[in-house]
């Protein structure tokens, strides 16, 4: 290395300053050392018998006791987490006599295998003194029964209970209700950073997923405390104080457990998910996405082989899917009528002409209809009846990207619904705006006429269009979708079920206000002709059914089709057939229950044959025998072009009943 | 430039040859070793945490036997690069770094999460070192003040993330190359004196509220005896009850019957000293006087002013730890989160004490700057 200047460097006086210098420091050690010394002298030496007395009085500590998680009920009471004893067969080695014989005898007793006991021995070699091993976790009621009878043959062995998390569905309320499981790193950082690591100093378990983790704060409770006294070896002698826990309140849902069962039921071999609502609160009916899994494998620590299985599986069962977003093809038709008919680019009696394509002007690309040669003449209501592409396409086209993506997002697509758990995706709302930032691209024409027919870059969750459709049918009034109906007061665990609950309050959001109010009416009662009309999309899943439903169908594209191709669903490979989406709610005149309903892969035809039949399921099991007529039926049938006006003031639904409002 | 000592490699030692200081190893292995045994103490007699920990010892007795075998001469043609990629990335860490524990220490480098203020321990001397050895010892006024600016950029980033004993090491580290640089007495006192005029800004913008309560605490132990006072006058109960002769391995009631917080980690002195006593506590100040001893003449011996500011940094720094810890344990100090040397269980800050000791044995192991 070339010096980049030439110093005339006194070695011998920098080498005499440096020694200096370092002697100094040296001489800082000394005292410092000298300081440390004392200091410790003085406490050793000097103090040395008080610190002996306080040393020897050091014999009370605090011992943290977990409170009880509250439990979760359904709306209609029915248990869907409960806590139930896990009893483990434990050790405390010092108060074992002979412990190698014990042991044997014991696992002869209850048939522990050798494995578990070489286990057990590794286990005892690393231990903290007078601290519990376990030796057998999860005692079945037989073992426990057995080994208590023998007990007081063993000193130092013991049954040791400790409540876990139980959810008795399993499956079926996972993707809702989420998981508990054990506490790792992670968690106790994020409670250390929130504050919270105190209370939850005895806890074991900490929601993971789902409403388990939303409402943690609630389910968890504050811990307690006891005072206890020991001896010099550390053992508990007596209690001298306690403070008992508070257990962490009870949730009850406005789920139904039994419209779960009928999902499903519904949804059994297929992929796909159902969300059920009541539009005049926003609480979640039903929600379940299969395949589903079984949150209680996760309570008790899964094994690495069934985690495994359950990530690699191509059916992807740890996705809730009614949060997942999905094409939502011909569903969102009636709404983009809606922004048609409020930007007044149609009226509900135009018609256009379909010969069974669209083409762009100047354009090579036809834009073909799911009917070959088309519908003829269309109008708004034909249009929805028959999900005619081609009226949407140019519908899209007047409008223009903006105007939709605008109006689209009032309703919530692209966006949190703000349901009560994290794993909601926004999905996306295509805009000129969204393209940019996320491919650097202009917008092109060709794309709006695609999402004038619910597909292009356009995804909806099934709970958004159970949200977006809410807001439609209550011509405007926003719900927040919800789980929590109401926590209990006093927690059923402390007392004896005398709590009372709390309802739960979700704040109104802005309502969605048209410029004309009728242009609900108008939309609606196409949606109610889509299933009420013979040969319409959506009859053949609501034919014969004892209330009045209204819904639309759609069939999502998933794999690009070429020019001039035709799609057959046999001949295309199984993931990319088509998916199937159906949305519906009834009664007509005053609704009660939204349903959305996505299915995907297909084998043959679309939302009307494959999703409407799930949606029909939950309907017919939510109303039971309740008859709800409408006597806009017949009018339907015989005039299709009855005015929205009309149709309001003719009806009068004869609600028997009013159940389920939360 | 003329040389001091020229290589008779005749005379060179096997040890040398090696670039080992024997010594110096002796009392780094004696230290590990007891460390060892205390921290089966401490941790509960479990067996496991000691392996995981003589693993880890092992590790840090590699990195430092490595960085030995490197000329001194390298890490000054590096120090500036160095210096400034450390900057960059505490810099990053305070934008993007990886929150843990309430301080955002880590970056995350996808393959592997690290702490650039670790590595700052180390370049810090050497930038301060090069820095000033450009120039004849004493050091100009100028040279200081500038040499200050640089301490200080690395030091007020640790110290924002907030780590305020790794801040308070590295700043110390860059303060001694300037003392032992000759930085004249009068400006020290200036500086002095300006350092007690910071500290008020330090206490009302830098610092957060957990670490003025330890301050707190720290003034006034007993005022809360069953919150933050509590690991204080546990830590001083274990110390004192030891006595002059210990109440015996393993039979430390304070820390066997768990009422001393962070046993195996911060607090293993107090375990160490309820266990053996002012005796013990007698041997191991005596081990680190010698391995500072043993510092400060390799120090003394180099060959070139950047050596010579770039050991007797490294040796005084270590000592600062020890001091920092004995007296926050002992209630001298506030806790400020130092281990003990050598001593304390824990990965990251051990392999930089060792990564340390290895350049400190490079300064005495290789004759010539110029190889």
């Amino acid at each position: 290395m070339a010096p980049r200047r030439v110093l005339i460097r006194n070695h011998t006086a920098e080498a005499n300053l440096f020694a200096r210098r370092t002697f100094i420091a040296f001489i800082g050690v000394l005292v410092l050392l000298l300081v440390l010394f004392t200091n410790v002298y003085n406490l050793q030496v000097n103090s040395f018998e008080k610190y002996q007395t306080r040393s020897n009085a050091n014999r009370i500590k605090l011992l943290p006791v977990a409170p009880n998680r509250g439990l979760i009920y359904d709306r209609n009471g029915v248990l869907l987490a409960d806590n139930k004893p896990v009893y483990s067969l434990a050790v405390i080695p010092e108060d074992v006599q002979d412990l190698k014989n014990s042991i044997s005898e014991v696992s002869q007793l209850l048939q522990i295998s050798q494995d578990r006991q070489d286990k057990f021995f590794k286990a005892v070699k690393r231990k903290r003194r007078f601290k519990q091993v376990e030796l057998y976790p999860r005692l079945s009621e037989h073992q426990v029964a057995v080994f208590s009878v023998n007990q007081h043959k063993y000193p130092g062995i013991f049954v040791d209970a400790r409540l876990k998390r139980y959810y008795p569905f399993s499956d079926l309320t996972t993707h809702s209700l989420g998981y508990v499981a054990r506490i790792n790193r992670k968690d106790i950082n994020k409670l250390e950073l929130e504050g919270k690591s105190e209370n939850y100093a005895a806890t074991h378990g900490i929601g993971k997923l789902g409403i388990e983790k939303y409402y943690e704060d609630i389910l968890h409770g504050r811990i307690g405390h006891q005072e206890v006294e020991i001896n010099s070896q550390g053992r508990i002698i007596r209690t001298l104080d306690y403070t008992p826990p508070i257990s962490g309140k009870d949730l009850t849902l406005t789920l139904d457990i039994e419209l779960q069962m009928i999902a499903k039921r519904a949804l059994s071999g297929k992929r796909g998910a159902v969300v059920a609502m009541d539009p005049r609160t926003g609480g979640i009916l039903a929600m379940y996405s299969n395949p589903s899994y079984d949150g209680n494998l996760f309570v008790h620590g899964i094994s690495s082989k069934d985690y495994k299985k359950l990530l690699n599986s191509k059916n992807l069962p740890l996705i809730n899917r009614s949060v997942q977003g999905y094409p939502p093809a011909s569903t969102v038709k009636p709404f983009l009528a809606l922004t048609g008919l409020e930007e007044k680019v149609i009226t509900e009696h135009s018609k256009i002409p379909d010969p069974g394509w669209y083409q762009l002007e100047g354009l090579p690309n036809k834009y073909r209809d799911w009917k070959n040669g088309g519908h003829g003449w269309v109008d708004l209501n034909r249009a929805i009846e028959q999900s005619c592409n081609i009226y949407f396409f140019d519908l899209a086209f007047k409008l223009g990207i903006t105007k939709i993506s605008t109006m689209m997002e009032r309703f919530g697509f692209g966006d949190y619904t703000g349901i009560d758990i994290h794993e909601e995706s926004k999905a996306i709302m295509p805009s000129v705006g969204w393209k940019r930032a996320r491919y650097n691209q202009p917008w092109y024409t060709g794309e709006t006429l695609s999402v004038g027919i619910g597909q292009s870059f356009w995804t909806v969750t099934p709970l958004q269009l159970t949200q977006a459709l809410t807001t439609l049918v209550n011509r405007g009034e926003r719900k927040v979708p919800h789980f929590l109906k109401a926590t209990a007061e006093v927690s059923s665990s402390n007392s004896n079920h005398n709590n009372t609950h709390v309802q739960r309050h979700y704040e109104e959001q802005a309502p969605l206000k048209l410029n004309q109010a009728k242009n609900w009416d108008i939309v609606l009662n196409a949606m109610h002709r889509t299933v009420q009309k013979v040969d319409a999309t959506g009859h053949a899943a609501f034919k014969g059914t004892t209330y009045d439903a209204a819904g639309k169908t759609g069939s999502a594209q998933v794999a690009r089709i070429k020019q001039d191709e035709k799609y057959d669903a046999q001949a295309t490979q199984e993931r990319k057939r088509d998916n199937a989406m159906f949305i519906a709610f009834a009664p007509f005149k005053q609704p009660e229950i939204v349903v959305a309903v996505a299915i995907e892969n297909v084998a043959k035809g679309g939302g009307g044959t494959n999703a409407g039949p799930v949606a029909r399921q939950i309907m017919d099991q939510y109303f039971g025998s309740r008859v709800i007529t409408s006597s806009i039926d017949n009018n339907v049938k015989s005039d299709h072009r009855l005015s929205a006006h009309q149709a309001h003031h003719q009806a009068t639904p004869s609600l028997q009943q009013n159940n389920g409002a939360d | 430039m003329p040389r001091h000592g020229q290589d008779h490699p005749a005379e060179r030692s096997i040890w040398q040859k090696l670039h080992i200081d024997l010594p110096l190893l002796l009392g780094i292995l004696s230290l590990m070793s007891l460390g060892l045994f205390i921290v089966y103490s401490a941790g509960g007699q479990n067996i496991d945490i000691v392996i995981r920990q003589a693993v880890r010892l092992g590790i840090a007795l590699v990195v430092m036997l490595f960085i030995a075998q490197i000329p001194p001469l390298v890490y000054r043609k590096w120090a500036v690069a160095v210096f400034i990629i450390g900057l960059l990335m505490l810099v990053a860490v305070l934008l993007f770094g990886h929150v843990g524990k309430g301080a955002q220490r880590w970056l995350d480098l996808g393959f592997m999460k690290f702490q650039p203020s670790e590595i700052m321990k180390l370049v810090v001397p050497i930038m301060i070192a090069w820095f000033i050895s450009q120039d004849n010892l004493p050091v100009k006024i100028s040279t200081v003040v500038w040499a200050f600016i640089l301490v200080l950029m690395p030091t007020l980033l640790i110290a924002k993330q907030p780590d305020l004993g790794t801040s308070l090491l590295i700043a110390s580290s860059g303060i001694f190359v300037i003392f032992l640089a000759g930085a004249s007495w009068k400006l020290i006192m200036v500086c002095a004196a300006m350092a007690s005029a910071f500290a008020p800004i330090l206490w009302i913008f830098l610092m957060k509220d957990y670490q003025k309560q330890r301050v707190m605490t720290f003034l006034n132990p007993e005022q809360d005896p069953l919150g933050s006072g509590y690991h204080i006058i546990q830590s001083k109960i274990a110390i004192g009850s030891g006595g002059f002769q210990g109440k015996g391995y393993l039979q430390g009631t304070q820390s066997q019957l768990e009422f001393l917080p962070e046993r195996h980690t911060d607090f293993i002195f107090s375990v160490f000293s309820e266990e053996f006593g002012l005796i013990g506590v007698g041997v191991l100040l005596s081990v680190y006087l010698f391995i500072v001893m043993r510092g400060l003449w390799i120090a003394i011996n180099a060959q070139h002013a950047f050596t010579k500011l770039l050991g007797g940094s490294i040796t005084l720094t270590f000592f600062v730890y020890v001091f920092v810890n004995i007296g926050m344990v002992s209630g001298l100090l506030p806790v400020v989160g130092v281990p003990l040397p050598l001593v304390s269980y824990g990965g990251t800050s051990m392999v930089t004490l060792l990564a340390g000791f290895g350049m400190l044995m490079a300064v005495g192991t290789h004759r010539r700057l110029h190889v």
